[in-house]
């Protein structure tokens, strides 16, 4: 990461909402779609947007009818066309509507055409449980994307990392899922001024440790840095990785962590079955079969819909006690 | 026929159109002896007797306009000037197929033409043509994006945002819907609450008409009214254009839905003797000039087919080229020559 080290603090909604601002100083091809995004009908959801379309106009930030389809389409179309369009998702169980453009648009148009265009896209979204949005507003649903070839996908665990990844991804030539666990927007966290941007693809060692691997992203990442406290008092040293990019995958630290520490725990709010951690965990067995300490542990969300009572809803969600159970469990 | 043959407009360019769909036909036809004998697979959806359509649409656009058609484009690609190579070396799953052999039938694409694909998804394109034309409106260019679908589309959720979406934001679409009253094996009346489709559009604002679709004077006269009237700052508008094809959906269809005397009867208004025998009638063609015209044709029919047979397979070492961004030994964009 380059960038100016700041004790300027903002909230990560604050921080996406500056690297939208700075993208859109840059370059006149950054257009924004989205539900409520201008400033007439409230700057979006989260207010993320609030005072770019007053800023930049509104035929650049573009409030659109409730339509993800033809928003997400719309974005794929104007990047054919020579834009660098921000499509907004208000929450990320709404790809299920928006998933033809997604899928078997914005993925495969550049394999299809035998590399005649690319989609420069960026796909925002927020996602995740703990605000009682019920099973509808609250899922994590990366897998479904990081399952497309074509796509890339990241999630950032912290204000800093949320703008430069998103940096990152508005400049980059391939369709981007920004997934934006919801609960993070009002966190705050160092952000260096101006701009800057965090590599797609390169994770980042949270918490160095010896013994036990915590490989995770978004918001799992501070629950896991706290369960790496607690066993700390237990004399158990934990590495941290946050993946911040999940597609492509930094397999060479997830490889290098755990080929240092023999044991390692994948930990994600998305329900367990078919979630990303089956597919960290091959990877690792692939690598180190015969070698491993001790089995992969998964620390995930059960599988099931998403309640919306508050008792319920916080058995769903990983914390950072269920984290580091999974680390004693690995370190046994 | 010197100007015909090169392909050059004579008089007010109805033989040049005479000739497109003619040569839409015989590469159709002749797609249907290839996939007999395995050179063609996966599937293969025919446009023949629809020529008409993407003939007539295609000759009022300008060639800085944009295309986004369907699966069933092959006729769509070669009326909007992609080689009759290229075409059908992708079909053969040629690397000098206009998509590398990467796409297939459905999937024709060629950047340089503004020809942004065949498309494989029931109004998979029209989102594609709105995001086209808004950037083509944001830029300031009098673009228009042509965007062909066909009767079935009209029963999917995407068309109708596309439509109200393009309306509200005044976007230089031109909807091009294909009416062959078949959403594969469905007749329109059991897909379609209502069958008027131009009243869709209509619904939605957009100024919409409908056009003989086997009449291809008829489609291109309609579809330039529509083309001056969004380049001249009149938003997006709809042309159904009522058509037939003369074949099943696609290769595998057993076409058991329709009756022998309804196909027939279309087949009293194909859409290519219909101009020819006008043009005779009127004199600006001879039958001389038929006769030499549909050998040129057939001529560039067989050089499309050596051209395809002769192109190569993409090594199987490039599976994974193109999936994202091009490494920097890929800067020729994916184009070899």
């Amino acid at each position: 990461m380059s960038g100016d080290p700041t004790n300027r603090k903002l909230t990560t909604a604050q921080a996406i909402h500056e690297a939208l601002d700075l993208a859109m100083d840059r370059d006149p091809t950054v257009l924004l779609l989205g539900e409520d995004v201008d400033d007439p009908s409230g700057g979006g959801v989260f207010h993320i947007s609030e005072g770019l379309s007053t800023k930049h106009g509104e035929h650049r930030v573009r409030s659109t009818p409730i339509a993800e389809q033809a928003i997400v389409g719309a974005a794929i179309g104007a990047a054919i066309g020579g834009f660098r369009p921000v499509a907004e998702l208000m929450f990320m169980d709404f790809f299920a509507v928006a998933m033809d453009q997604i899928s078997n648009h914005a993925a495969k148009l550049r394999y299809m055409s035998g590399g005649q265009t690319g989609v420069p896209i960026t796909i925002r979204t927020a996602a995740g449980a703990g605000m009682q949005f019920g099973a509808q507003h609250s899922e994590m649903l990366e897998s479904w994307v990081t399952h497309i070839p074509g796509l890339k996908v990241v999630v950032a665990s912290n204000p800093a990392d949320a703008k430069g990844l998103l940096m990152s991804a508005i400049f980059d030539d391939d369709p981007v899922v920004t997934i934006e666990p919801t609960l993070n927007y009002w966190v705050s966290g160092p952000v260096p001024e101006g701009e800057y941007t965090v590599p797609i693809g390169k994770a980042n060692v949270a918490r160095a440790g010896s013994d036990v691997t915590v490989i995770t992203y978004g918001r799992e990442v501070s629950f896991a840095l706290q369960a790496a406290e607690q066993v700390a008092a237990e004399g158990i040293s934990a590495e941290v990785i946050d993946l911040r990019s999940l597609v492509p995958m930094d397999e060479e630290a997830i490889l290098g962590s755990v080929g240092r520490t023999k044991r390692a725990v994948i930990a994600h709010q998305a329900v367990r079955r078919g979630g990303l951690g089956a597919e960290i965990s091959c990877l690792i067995n692939e690598h180190f079969f015969g070698e491993l300490q001790s089995p992969v542990v998964r620390v995930a969300g059960p599988n099931v819909p998403i309640p919306y009572a508050a008792e319920l809803e916080s058995m769903f969600v990983v914390d950072a006690n269920d984290i580091a159970e999974g680390i004693r469990r690995a370190a046994k | 026929m010197t100007a015909v043959a090169s392909g050059g407009r004579v008089g007010d360019g109805s033989v040049a159109m005479l000739r497109q769909m003619i040569r839409i036909r015989r590469f159709e036809e002749r797609c249907v002896e290839l996939y007999s004998r395995g050179d063609i697979r996966g599937f293969l959806h025919l446009a023949i007797g629809e020529e008409a359509c993407a003939v007539g649409v295609t000759e009022a656009l300008d060639t800085d306009d944009a295309v986004v058609a369907t699966y069933r484009e092959h006729g769509h690609a070669l009326a909007r000037g992609l080689s009759m190579g290229a075409v059908m070396a992708e079909l053969e799953g040629k690397v000098e197929g206009c998509s590398r052999g990467r796409g297939g039938s459905m999937h024709l694409f060629d950047a340089p033409t503004r020809f942004y694909g065949g498309n494989a998804i029931v109004a998979g394109g029209l989102p594609l043509a709105v995001g086209l034309a808004l950037a083509d409106r944001m830029n300031g260019r009098e673009r228009v994006t042509a965007c062909f679908f066909g009767d079935g589309a009209v029963a999917e959720g995407e068309f109708h945002e596309c439509l109200n979406l393009a309306s509200l934001w005044h976007l230089p679409v031109l909807f091009c819907c294909e009416n062959n009253l078949y959403a594969m094996g469905t007749a329109l009346r059991l897909t379609e609450s209502e069958t008027d489709l131009s009243l869709k559009a209509a619904s939605y604002r957009i100024p919409s008409w409908e056009v003989d679709g086997m009449d291809v004077r008829a489609v291109r006269e309609a579809a330039a009214r529509a083309v001056e009237a969004i380049r001249s700052g009149g938003g997006p508008h709809f042309l159904e254009m009522r058509t037939y094809r003369f074949r099943a959906h696609s290769m595998y269809d057993p076409d058991r839905y329709r009756q022998k005397d309804e196909i027939e009867s279309w087949k009293q208004h194909d859409p290519i003797p219909t101009l020819s025998e006008a043009l005779l009638a009127e004199g600006v063609l001879t039958a001389a000039d038929l006769v030499s015209m549909e050998e040129a044709v057939d001529a560039e029919v067989d050089d499309a087919v050596s051209f395809a047979e002769s192109g190569t397979i993409e090594p199987v070492e490039d599976l994974e080229r193109f999936v994202t961004t091009p490494a920097p030994a890929d800067a020729d964009g994916g184009r070899r020559s």
